[in-house]
């Protein structure tokens, strides 16, 4: 039994170093996608919508991954939650591309226009969630369930963050209702900040599973 | 060593598997010593086994569940030298009390082996003879009836009806073992004891004795010694591991597979060991 551990060590640790690349290419393509609209950068946003290749390729070599360690090694315990919460990480890293991609066609929309105001609060929330996700993938790689709560924490400010965008912009939309498309355009900029802050604290609660097989879901624990 | 002493000390005692499964007790051991002469084989094990469920032993080799399997139908007995101390009680009564009848306990107690051993007879006399010798069908159609009945518990009667006075040694691997199944359930035991029952077994012949244990538990208690984590996570409810002759842990099948109490168990369970 003792000859198999290193081959299989070795295809998880090369599992987690896929997923954290995944998650690089994840956090650049959210940064990139918020400078490119707070910086009225077109080419840049031209970058994002046309870079989701290497991403989605990882996401499906990820999980084929995935499902062959399943298959050849059957593995339990502390493996058998490593790879599920590897699975389901992927699946949320996926979804933090798309909706980097999903900034990226609301900020060509947002440019058409001229700006509403400058944007203050876009940029904060931006670096919450660029820094949660990091956080997570942090606290993957090192199995550290402190930082992982850390992460669940801050998902608070972001929500903050999000309904004070909505209130201000709704202030814009009714003094001036040539503001409304650009305002709404921003409203949804927001919105995918806090999904990504969601898809982080999904990938939280997978590590914490993963680490201490304690589900912490839906307030379970 | 350290840590593996440190993790003997931090093991719970005694694991008390049947609360756990909440099913009645049908074993309780408690504080069991086996020595083959002054080689201590067992130390202190206590656990409690459910009753109509499937508990599994794990361990690797030499650590002592093959030998604890035979301390409970006292099948150790037989082999020169061996002592024993503690206690192994079924259905509340100590089956070491030196009133027992040996012989009965075995009946109550039916086993199973590796390697499948019918006898050199016909498919038919493998299963009438223990019924015979134990007076427990004296008319022919009795007899008939008791055969019938239990090669059909051991899912092989559809294939051995029409052959049943054929040599039972002309029956494949799986055939035989599932034979000795149903030689073991001739006799109506209470509890099951198998020694990795289906080691010897092709895949699809493996399949039909785990799905055959998966049925058999209603009726029965079943334990079942495997060296594979795989059926033992497949067929059991509970799953007790043992190491270097002691029992580390013992608990809900699931919870041991997936997130183990002990770091003994989770090293073995992973693989990272040795």
């Amino acid at each position: 039994m003792t000859t198999t551990v290193p081959h299989f060590q070795e295809e998880l640790d090369q599992l987690k170093s896929r997923l954290l690349e995944m998650g690089g290419l994840a956090e650049d393509r959210v940064r990139a996608a918020v400078t490119a609209l707070v910086n009225r950068d077109t080419a840049l946003v031209a970058q994002v919508l046309a870079g989701d290749g290497p991403i989605n390729q990882l996401h499906i070599e990820i999980d084929s991954r995935c499902v062959k360690l399943l298959a050849l090694h059957q593995p339990m315990a502390v493996d058998l939650r490593s790879i599920l919460s590897a699975v389901k990480i992927n699946t949320d890293l996926e979804r933090v591309g798309d909706l980097a991609i999903n900034i990226a066609e609301a900020a060509t929309r947002y440019l058409a226009h001229p700006p509403v105001k400058e944007l203050i609060d876009i940029p904060r929330m931006a670096e919450i969630a660029h820094r949660m996700l990091r956080d997570a993938l942090d606290a993957f790689v090192r199995r550290d369930t402190v930082l992982a709560q850390q992460v669940l924490d801050a998902d608070d400010a972001l929500d903050a963050l999000k309904t004070q965008v909505f209130r201000e912009l709704l202030t814009y939309m009714l003094e001036d209702p040539h503001t409304i498309e650009a305002s709404l355009d921003l409203i949804l900029v927001s919105r995918h900040l806090e999904r990504i802050g969601d898809h982080a604290t999904n990938i939280e609660e997978d590590v914490i599973f993963m680490v201490s097989a304690r589900d912490v879901r839906h307030h379970a624990q | 060593m350290s840590t593996l002493a440190s993790a003997l000390q931090a093991r719970p005692s005694p694991p008390a598997a049947a609360e756990q499964a909440g099913a009645p007790c049908k074993i309780a051991v408690r504080d069991l010593n086996f020595h083959y002469g002054a080689k201590r084989a067992l130390e202190g094990i206590s656990i409690d086994i459910p009753a109509n469920l499937v508990t599994a032993f794990i361990g690797p080799s030499g650590c002592g569940k093959s030998t604890f399997l035979r301390t409970l139908n006292r099948m150790n007995d037989i082999i020169a030298g061996t002592r024993v101390e503690g206690e192994v009680r079924i259905d509340g009564r100590d089956i070491y009390r030196s009133d027992t009848d040996v012989v009965a306990l075995r009946r109550r107690v039916g086993m199973v082996f590796q390697k499948s051993n019918p006898f050199p007879k016909s498919i038919f006399e493998n299963i009438a003879y223990g019924l015979r010798i134990n007076g427990l069908a004296r008319r022919g159609s009795e007899l008939h009836g008791r055969v019938e009945e239990s090669l059909r518990q051991a899912a092989i009667w559809d294939e051995v009806k029409d052959r049943l006075h054929e040599s039972a040694l002309a029956l494949s691997g799986g055939q035989q073992q599932r034979l000795c199944i149903a030689r073991a359930l001739a006799v109506k035991p209470d509890v099951l004891l198998m020694d990795e029952p289906a080691s010897a077994l092709d895949p699809i012949a493996t399949q039909r004795i785990e799905e055959l244990i998966y049925q058999l538990k209603s009726t029965y208690t079943i334990v079942i010694v495997t060296h594979n984590m795989q059926q033992a996570a497949r067929v059991s409810d509970l799953t007790a591991f043992f190491w270097l002759g002691k029992l580390i842990e013992a608990g809900p099948t699931d919870k041991m597979f997936t997130n183990p109490g002990q770091k003994l168990t989770e090293d073995y369970v992973t693989g990272r060991f040795g």
